[in-house]
């Protein structure tokens, strides 16, 4: 054996198990996340306020009006999957701020140093965003069974919703951390996630339909990734919805975009500690 | 747990080598042109005030940053070519405070020894046996925003040796710290490398730090490495009592100055979390 394979006796079994290993580590990052809102989960709870409002209040409201060209769902219903991929757009897009945060405390730099590819260490985070938005999935499902929206209670509709959901965190908080990578410091992130959310989530379908909004809106709504993740979420989501671009092509575009996400920055992610 | 690194090997062949090593930023040179070799087995210190280059030569090191000239070698492997099996054979303490306060002990480990892939069946005992060595035991537990400032440096350095890693990098490993508290961390350093043979490599601008702990030093200052050698040598050579002396004979400077408005900053925050 070579010296650094006696020093190392792992380095072996990493090489053997490399896929194994790869999974490993991006769990590991992600259990990190998990781990710390276990120890202290006040974060799921304020993390409740905005959907909620959004749903009781705002939903409400609007659904009297009966103006929004909603087919055959109520405004609630086709609301109330537009509300979940918001809130989980909203915690995704400032996910940067985590590892800005990290990297500031001087944990990043060693998981940097550690032998754990790039793109492992992307995807846990992704994950772990995916995790904290299972939570809002929750919440939106409670508060949907309170005010009796007409969701599909199958098993296999429900873990299309969650499946879909960590999806949707994935690719905004890759997204975020693309940003992060760049900006580097937490005030300018801070900003640049304040100007992004409202347009995206404007230009998207997911309070009102694509049909309602001007040419150019329509044009922007197309490309956004948002308007896939909603119209995937509504379509498993809501009894009586149907997908309007086809789920496999939500699932193709949304994972496309992901992988071209993660891809960046993985990229990218050594240059914040730079 | 540690086999002893230095022990049984036939030719000797550096453990950590910096070749012409270079970073620029912009028009502004860090690091310039630096050369020096450790033996395994080696605690190797680079001396100098906050601004020298030495967190930028770790960086370089442990393959953070690109260097821009020049190139290093850890462990035989290139820094720049074989980034990953560099940072297979290294352990890492950065300057910050980098436990993670959210988590236990226990965790912090855990979370690493998944990074590096050490197998499920070893994983408890490898980090109890690493909180025993560095005197932990009790608080697995406990949540490090609990911990004294020399705890968190224990639990860091915990951290960087879980993979017994044959090359440790330590930067500013006592900042911050008080007399007593600096002293059990030096006594943990020097165990690591008198018992185990782990070559390291710690920067520090505290003379005493490196007369204590390193058999070798390199003087840096402004981006270059103006003297090398034996702490004793270096005194015997610019013909002064202190190591302090030694570093004005060099340099031309005293250490207490140097350093920018950014290396203030952190230095100080650092110091305010271990406090």
């Amino acid at each position: 054996m070579t010296p650094h394979e006696r020093a190392v006796p792992h380095a072996a079994w990493v090489r053997s198990h490399y896929l194994t290993g790869f999974v490993y580590q991006c769990l590991a990052i992600a259990e990190a996340d998990v781990r710390k809102l276990r120890h202290d989960p006040t974060e799921l709870v304020t993390r409740a306020v905005q959907p909620t409002l959004w749903l009781l209040v705002f939903g409400q409201v609007m659904g009297r009006l009966r103006e929004v060209p909603t087919g055959s769902l109520s405004y609630r219903d086709f609301m109330a999957p537009g509300i979940l991929a918001q809130s989980v757009l909203f915690i995704s897009i400032f996910y940067g701020i985590s590892i800005i945060w990290e990297r500031d405390m001087g944990i990043l730099q060693k998981f940097i140093a550690s032998p754990a590819p790039r793109v492992a260490l992307v995807l846990g985070k992704a994950l772990a965003a995916g995790v904290r938005g299972l939570t809002q999935a929750v919440i939106i499902y409670f508060l949907a069974l309170v005010i009796g929206i007409n969701v599909r209670m199958g098993i296999m509709s429900i873990l299309g919703v969650l499946l879909s959901t960590i999806l949707g965190a994935a690719i905004f908080s890759t997204f975020s951390m693309i940003v992060a990578c760049l900006v580097k410091t937490r005030e300018r992130m801070m900003g640049i996630g304040q100007v992004l959310t409202m347009p995206l989530f404007f230009a998207s379908n997911a309070i009102y339909p694509l049909a309602l909004m001007p040419a150019w809106l329509q044009a922007i709504a197309k490309i956004n990734p948002l308007s896939y993740q909603v119209d995937l979420l509504r379509a498993l989501m809501i009894e009586g919805s149907q997908s309007a671009f086809g789920i496999g092509v939500d699932l193709t575009v949304q994972l496309a975009v992901l992988a071209a996400l993660i891809g960046l920055a993985a990229r990218l992610y050594p240059r914040i500690v730079a | 747990m540690y086999k002893n690194q230095a022990a049984g090997e036939g030719a000797v062949r550096p453990a950590l080598e910096a070749v012409h090593l270079t970073r620029r930023f912009g028009s502004f040179t860090a690091v310039d042109a630096i050369s020096f070799s450790v033996l395994p087995g080696t605690i190797f210190g680079l001396l100098g005030p906050n601004g020298a280059g030495k967190s930028t030569t770790i960086k370089m090191l442990t393959t953070l940053l690109l260097p821009t000239a020049g190139t290093g070698r850890v462990n035989g492997f290139d820094i720049v070519r074989q980034s990953v099996d560099v940072r297979r054979v290294i352990g890492y303490v950065p300057q910050m405070v980098s436990a993670d306060g959210n988590l236990t002990a226990f965790e912090n480990l855990l979370i690493f020894a998944k990074l590096y892939g050490i197998p499920r069946a070893e994983r408890r005992e490898r980090i109890m046996e690493v909180l025993a060595f560095m005197g932990l035991s009790d608080m697995a537990g406990v949540l490090v925003r609990k911990f004294s400032g020399g705890m968190i440096r224990r639990l860091e350095i915990a951290q960087s040796i879980l993979h017994l890693p044959p090359v440790l990098f330590l930067d500013e490993p006592t900042v911050g710290l008080d007399p007593v508290v600096r002293r059990s961390v030096w006594d943990h350093i020097f165990t690591l490398n008198t018992e185990f043979g782990v070559t390291i490599l710690l920067t520090t601008h505290y003379m005493e730090e490196a007369e204590e702990l390193c058999q070798q030093v390199a003087i840096m200052h402004q981006g270059r490495v103006v003297t090398l050698g034996a702490p004793a040598d270096l005194k015997a050579t610019a013909g002064v009592t202190t190591l302090d002396e030694a570093f004005a004979h060099f340099t031309g400077s005293s250490i207490q100055e140097g350093g920018t408005y950014r290396d203030a900053a952190r230095a100080r925050r650092t110091a305010r979390r271990l406090g």
